[in-house]
C-alpha cells in the first residue's frame, strides 16, 4: 500500500500531481527526494517533472501527459465505437448497440431541439461529443484511485511516477473545453451578426437610450457588464466541472488513505468508497449533462438575433 | 493546478472530436433514423390508404349486393308474371280446344242422328211398303204406288 511508504499528505499530493512534460529554463536547480540540489541545468531542457514544484516552475510551456493521454484516448474510444456502430446503422428494426446509440442520439437531439431553434448542423454533434466524452472522463473517477497509478509505477519502475487518471480533475482540460465553447460563441456571433453586431452586443446592452449622447456615456458601463458576463461563461463552465470532479476525486483519495489504517477502518473505507462511488455516478452524468445543456444555451444566445427575442 | 499547454491541447482535441463526431457518427445515425421515420410514416400512410380502400370496397360490395338482390327480385317477379301468363294462355288454349272438340262431337252426333233418321226413314218406308204390299198384295203395284209411299216415308 502506497500509504505505508509515504505520509498521508505526500500520498494525497502524489495523487493530485499530473505527469508533466515541459521546459525547464537554463540554470534551473533540480532537487532530489531529500531536498538537495542534484543537478543544475546548463540549457533549456524539455523533460518530465520529478516533483510538483518542478511542474509549476515549468509555467505555461508544459503539458500534462496523463490528462492528454486519457482525454484523447477516451475521446477516441467513444468515437471509434460510435462510428463503428453508426457505419453499420440501418433503417430496419434497430437491435443491441444500435438501439442504445439511437436512444442516446434521440435524447441529445431532443435536448438540442428544445434549447436551440436555429439552423446549425454542428450543434447536435457537439452536444453529443461533450456529453459522452465528459461522461467517460468523469467515469474514470470510479476506478479505484490506486489501481492505475500503482500499475504505472510498477510498469515504469519508478515508485514516484505521477499518473492522474481522471482528466476532468485537471482544470486545463475543463477550462480548455470551456474556452473552446467560448471561442465558438464569439465565432458564431460574428458569423451571424457581423463584427459590428458583435461590438454592438458588447456596448449597447443592457442599457440603451434613443439619444446618442446618452449612449456614449452608457457604452463603458455596458462594456464592463457585458465583458464580465461573457468571460464568466467559459470560466463557470470549466470550473463547475473541475470543482465537482476534483472534490469527488479528493474524497476518493481521502477514503483510500484509510485502507492502510487497520482491518476495521479498511472495511469501513471499503463501504464508504462503494457508497461514494454510487453517489458519484449521479454527479458524473449530471455534470456532463449540465455542461452540454449550457453549451447549447450559449450557442443559442450566439445565434439569437435581437429582433427575434420577442418571438421566442 | 498549473495552467499550461494542456489547455490548448484539450481545445484542439475537442474541436477535432466534434468534427469527427459530426462526420462519422451523427450523420450516419441520423440518416438511418430519418430513413426509418420516413418508412414508418409511409407505412402508416399506406395503412390509412388501405383502410380507406377497404371501406370503399365494402361499400362497393354492399352496393353490388343490393343491386343483385334488386335484380333477382325483378327476375323472380317477371318469371312469376310469365308463369301466370303461360297458365292463362294454356287455360285459354284448353278452353278453345275443348269447345272445338265439343263442337266437333256435337256435329258428329247430329250427323249420326241424321244418318240414323235417314236409315230409319228408309227402313220405315220399306217396312211400310212391305206391310202395305202384304196387306194389299196384288192391289198395289209397286211401281205405281212407290211415289206415294216415299212421300209417306219422308213425312215421318
Amino acid at each position: 500500500m502506497a500509504a505505508e511508504s509515504q505520509s498521508t499528505v505526500g500520498y494525497i499530493q502524489h495523487h493530485l500531481t499530473n505527469l508533466t512534460y515541459g521546459k525547464l529554463p537554463a540554470g534551473y536547480e533540480r532537487l532530489d527526494d531529500t531536498g538537495h540540489v542534484h543537478e543544475v541545468l546548463t540549457t533549456d531542457t524539455w523533460t518530465l517533472a520529478h516533483s510538483g514544484a518542478e511542474a509549476s516552475d515549468m509555467g505555461f510551456m508544459a503539458i500534462h501527459v496523463d490528462s492528454m493521454l486519457w482525454s484523447i484516448g477516451l475521446g477516441f474510444l467513444f468515437l471509434l465505437i460510435f462510428a463503428r456502430i453508426a457505419k453499420r446503422a440501418h433503417s430496419g428494426v434497430p437491435r443491441g448497440a444500435q438501439n442504445l446509440l439511437e436512444m442516446i442520439i434521440g435524447f441529445i437531439d431532443q435536448t438540442v431541439k428544445d434549447g436551440f431553434h436555429h439552423k446549425n448542423a454542428m450543434i447536435a454533434p457537439m452536444a453529443l461529443t461533450i456529453f459522452m466524452w465528459i461522461i467517460l472522463m468523469n467515469a474514470m473517477d470510479l476506478v479505484p484511485v490506486d489501481w492505475i497509478p500503482a500499475f504505472m509505477a510498477w510498469a515504469t519502475g519508478n515508485p514516484h511516477f505521477f499518473f492522474k487518471v481522471v482528466p476532468t480533475t485537471d482544470p486545463n482540460v475543463t477550462l480548455g473545453m470551456g474556452f473552446t465553447v467560448f471561442g465558438l460563441m464569439v465565432y458564431f456571433t460574428i458569423v451571424k451578426k457581423g463584427f459590428m453586431g458583435f461590438v454592438k452586443e458588447l456596448t449597447l446592452h443592457p442599457f440603451h437610450s434613443p439619444k446618442w449622447y446618452v449612449n456614449i456615456l452608457l457604452v463603458p458601463i455596458n462594456f464592463a457588464l457585458e465583458a464580465i458576463s461573457w468571460i464568466s461563461k467559459p470560466i463557470s463552465l470549466g470550473l463547475r466541472l473541475f470543482g465537482n470532479m476534483y472534490a469527488g476525486e479528493m474524497i476518493f483519495i481521502l477514503i483510500a488513505t484509510m485502507f492502510g489504517a487497520g482491518l476495521v477502518l479498511g472495511i469501513f473505507a471499503g463501504v464508504l468508497q462503494w457508497a461514494w462511488a454510487v453517489f458519484h455516478i449521479l454527479v458524473i452524468t449530471l455534470q456532463a449533462f449540465v455542461f452540454m445543456v449550457l453549451t447549447i444555451v450559449y450557442m443559442a444566445t450566439a445565434h439569437q438575433i435581437e429582433e427575434e427575442d420577442q418571438f421566442h | 493546478m498549473n495552467i499550461n499547454l494542456t489547455l490548448i491541447g484539450q481545445s484542439i482535441s475537442f474541436l477535432f472530436f466534434v468534427w469527427f463526431c459530426h462526420a462519422f457518427v451523427w450523420s450516419y445515425l441520423r440518416k438511418a433514423m430519418e430513413e426509418r421515420e420516413k418508412q414508418i410514416a409511409d407505412g402508416l400512410d399506406a395503412a390509412d390508404r388501405a383502410g380507406r380502400d377497404l371501406e370503399l370496397a365494402q361499400e362497393k360490395a354492399a352496393k353490388q349486393l343490393r343491386e343483385a338482390k334488386g335484380e333477382a327480385a325483378a327476375i323472380i317477379d317477371a318469371a312469376n308474371k310469365r308463369a301466370s301468363q303461360i297458365v292463362e294462355e294454356a287455360k285459354d288454349v284448353a278452353r278453345v280446344e275443348g269447345e272445338r272438340l265439343k263442337a266437333a262431337a256435337e256435329a258428329q252426333i247430329e250427323q249420326d242422328v241424321n244418318r240414323a233418321k235417314e236409315q230409319l226413314r228408309s227402313q220405315v218406308a220399306k217396312l211400310a211398303l212391305v206391310g202395305a204390299s202384304k196387306v194389299l198384295e196384288a192391289s198395289i203395284d209397286e211401281s205405281v204406288h212407290k211415289d206415294m209411299v216415299d212421300k209417306l216415308a219422308a213425312s215421318l
